[in-house]
C-alpha cells in the first residue's frame, strides 16, 4: 500500500468513533501493538529529546525500504508513534522525505500537534523524516 | 463577611463556561489564577480612561495615571507590610525579581569561592540565575536537601551556613510539592551569621498572610499572575539598606537623574530598578486584586483553602493505588500525586478530556522530580473559588484514567 492509502484506511477507522473516548481507548490499544525497539536499542542515542514522555525510535534500512520500531513510556504517545510507523515504515526513503501527514489533522489529533503539548509527535515526524534523508544521503553516496 | 463560595465563584467570568461540554473544574492554580471581574474591570479602566505615560506629569491624564500608580505601590507595601512603599521595585514576575537580585546583588557582593545556598525544591527561576552567577564568580551553590515527605532537612541547612555564605535564597512554599517551607526559622538562622535571605513568594502569597517585616526576609519576590492580578507583572521586595547599595540592574529611561555623556547619576528608589515605561494597567490591576482579598478576608480564604485540602486529600486517599508526592505537614491547598504506574502524561490527556484543568509533568522543578525519581507527577492545586464538588470531578476522572489503563 501506499503511504496514501494507508492514511486512508486509518482515516476511515477514526470515522467509526463518535466520542473521544473511544478514540483513546484505540490509541491505547495501538500502544500495545507497536512495533517494539528491541530492548539492547533502547539507548539514549535512540531518545528522541523535547517530549514530556520518553520516545526512543530506531530505523533500519532494508532493501531500499526504512522499517521504523519505538517505544515509549506512555501509552498514548505509544498508539501515536504505532500510527507513524504503521504509515511509514516499509515505504522508501523519497516516499517518507514527502509524506503530508494531512490524515493527523482529520482523524483530530491536531492538538497533538501544538508544541505545548510536547508529546514529541512533531519531534517523531522529524525524527522520521531525518532518518529517510540520512539513508537517501547515504544511498546516493555510495 | 461570610465566605459564600457560589457569590465568589461569580466573581470570576472565566469559571463560567463550559470545556468539553462540562462546566470547567480550574485546578491549576499553582500555574497562573484566574481574575476576578474586579482586576479585569480595573485593568480596561485603566486603558478606556486613564491611560497615560506616568512620571512625566505634563498633562492631566499623565498626573492622573502616575497618582494611581503610585498609590498602587503603597497598596501593595500595605499588603505585604514592608516598611517603606519605596522597597516594592515592580518587575515582570518573580523569575524577572530573582534575575534582578542575581545579577545586581551578585555584581556588587559576590565574588570567588563565595557561597549561594538554595534547596533542592526550587523552581528553575530560583535554581538557574545562582548557578548562571556561580558560574561567572566562580562561587558555589549549596542546596538543602529533603526528606521523604518533601520538607527540608534543617540540620543540613545550618550546617551548610558557614563564612563563606553570601546569600540564602529559598521558596516559601514549593509549587511541585505544596510544601510550606519554615522561611522564619531559616531566616533567624542566617541572620546570626549576617547572611540575607531571598524568599521566592511566587507560592506563598497567593494562600498565606504574607509580612515581610515579621518575617525579616531580605528580598522578597512574587508574580501578580498567580495571586489573581495581570499577567507581567510582579514584584521585587528588597529591604533600603540592600537596595540602596545595589547597583542598577537595566538602565534607560526612568531611572536616571541626569544624562551627560560624561556621566549619569542614577534616579533614587524604586526609580533606580524601574527602567522604561512599567506595566502599569497590570500594576493597577495588582492593587485591585490585593483589595479584592482583603474584602473576602485573608484569614477566611486561610481557613476554606485548608479545609479544601483536607477534604481533598481525603477523598483521593480512598482510591486505590494513588501516590502523593509532598505529604509534608504544613502545605498549602496543593495535591501532586501519580496514579499506579501510568505515566502522568497519559492521566493527564484523560483528565483534560473530562473538563478538570490540572497540570502534569516536573513543574520546572526537574532537581525536585529526580530526587523522588520519577518523571513528573499530576498536580491538582487549589483557590477559593474551586468547591468540593468540582473535587468529585477531578476523583471520578482518576477513576476514568484508572479504568482506561488499568
Ligand atoms: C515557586 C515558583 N517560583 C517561581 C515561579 C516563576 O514565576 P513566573 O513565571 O511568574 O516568573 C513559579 C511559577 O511557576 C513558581 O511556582
Amino acid at each position: 500500500m501506499t503511504i496514501q492509502e494507508i492514511e486512508n484506511q486509518i482515516i476511515s477507522e477514526f470515522a467509526n468513533f463518535d466520542d473521544w473516548m473511544d478514540k483513546y481507548n484505540y490509541l491505547i490499544d495501538l500502544g500495545k501493538s507497536i512495533p517494539l525497539i528491541d530492548q539492547k536499542n533502547k539507548i539514549n542515542n535512540n531518545l528522541i529529546s523535547g517530549c514530556q514522555s520518553k520516545v526512543w525510535l530506531r530505523a533500519e534500512y532494508n532493501d531500499g525500504k526504512i522499517i521504523f520500531t519505538a517505544d515509549s513510556d506512555a501509552v498514548i504517545t505509544k498508539g501515536i508513534a504505532n500510527l507513524l510507523i504503521r504509515v511509514l515504515s516499509n515505504h522508501t526513503p523519497d516516499e517518507i522525505i514527502n509524506a503530508d501527514f494531512k490524515f493527523i489533522d482529520i482523524i483530530g489529533l491536531n492538538e497533538h500537534l501544538s508544541p505545548t503539548r510536547s508529546n514529541g509527535l512533531i519531534s517523531m515526524i522529524k525524527q522520521m523524516k531525518l532518518y529517510a534523508l540520512a539513508f537517501k544521503t547515504k544511498m546516493e553516496a555510495n | 463577611m461570610i465566605f459564600d463560595i457560589n457569590k465568589i465563584k461569580q466573581d470570576f467570568p472565566i469559571l463560567q463556561q463550559n470545556i468539553y461540554g462540562k462546566p470547567l473544574a480550574y485546578f491549576d492554580n499553582a500555574a497562573t489564577a484566574q481574575k476576578p471581574k474586579v482586576v479585569i474591570d480595573t485593568v480596561s479602566k485603566y486603558y478606556s480612561e486613564e491611560n497615560a505615560n506616568i512620571h512625566r506629569g505634563a498633562h492631566y491624564l499623565s498626573n492622573k495615571a502616575t497618582e494611581s500608580f503610585e498609590n498602587a505601590r503603597k497598596n501593595i507595601q500595605q499588603y505585604i507590610n514592608a516598611e517603606n512603599s519605596h522597597e516594592i521595585i515592580f518587575t515582570k514576575g518573580t523569575t524577572d525579581s530573582i534575575n534582578l537580585v542575581a545579577s545586581s546583588f551578585g555584581r556588587k557582593f559576590i565574588s570567588k569561592d563565595d557561597e549561594i545556598i538554595i534547596s533542592v525544591m526550587e523552581h528553575h527561576s530560583n535554581i538557574v540565575p545562582w548557578q548562571i552567577l556561580c558560574e561567572e564568580k566562580k562561587a558555589k551553590l549549596n542546596v538543602i536537601p529533603i526528606n521523604e515527605k518533601g520538607e527540608i532537612i534543617f540540620d543540613t541547612f545550618e550546617e551548610l551556613l558557614n563564612e563563606k555564605t553570601k546569600l540564602v535564597a529559598i521558596t516559601h512554599v514549593s509549587n511541585a510539592l505544596g510544601t510550606i517551607n519554615p522561611v522564619k526559622e531559616i531566616i533567624s538562622k542566617a541572620h546570626e551569621k549576617n547572611i540575607p535571605v531571598l524568599i521566592d513568594g511566587a507560592q506563598s502569597i497567593p494562600h498565606l498572610k504574607v509580612d515581610v517585616k515579621k518575617l525579616d526576609c531580605d528580598f522578597y519576590c512574587f508574580s501578580g499572575h498567580k495571586v489573581y492580578a495581570p499577567m507581567g507583572v510582579g514584584i521585587l521586595y528588597g529591604k533600603e539598606k540592600f537596595l540602596e547599595e545595589m547597583p542598577p540592574y537595566q538602565s534607560g529611561g526612568e531611572m536616571i537623574k541626569n544624562v551627560t555623556f560624561k556621566k549619569t547619576v542614577f534616579n533614587e528608589l524604586p526609580f533606580k530598578f524601574e527602567a522604561g515605561t512599567p506595566n502599569v494597567g497590570g500594576v493597577l490591576g495588582l492593587s485591585a486584586a490585593f483589595d479584592y482579598l482583603n474584602k473576602i478576608g485573608r484569614e477566611n480564604i486561610e481557613v476554606y483553602e485548608n479545609e479544601l485540602l483536607n477534604y481533598a486529600s481525603e477523598e483521593l486517599q480512598k482510591i486505590n493505588g494513588l501516590r502523593f508526592i509532598g505529604t509534608a505537614k504544613h502545605k498549602t491547598s496543593l495535591i501532586s500525586f501519580l496514579i499506579g504506574d501510568i505515566h502522568p502524561y497519559d492521566a493527564g490527556i484523560i483528565i483534560d478530556k473530562m473538563g478538570v484543568a490540572i497540570r502534569t509533568g516536573h513543574h520546572c522543578a526537574q532537581p525536585v522530580m529526580d530526587w523522588f525519581k520519577i518523571p513528573g507527577t499530576i498536580r491538582a492545586s487549589f483557590a477559593f473559588y474551586n468547591t468540593k464538588d468540582e473535587n468529585g470531578r477531578l476523583t471520578e476522572a482518576i477513576l476514568q484514567v484508572k479504568k482506561m489503563f488499568g
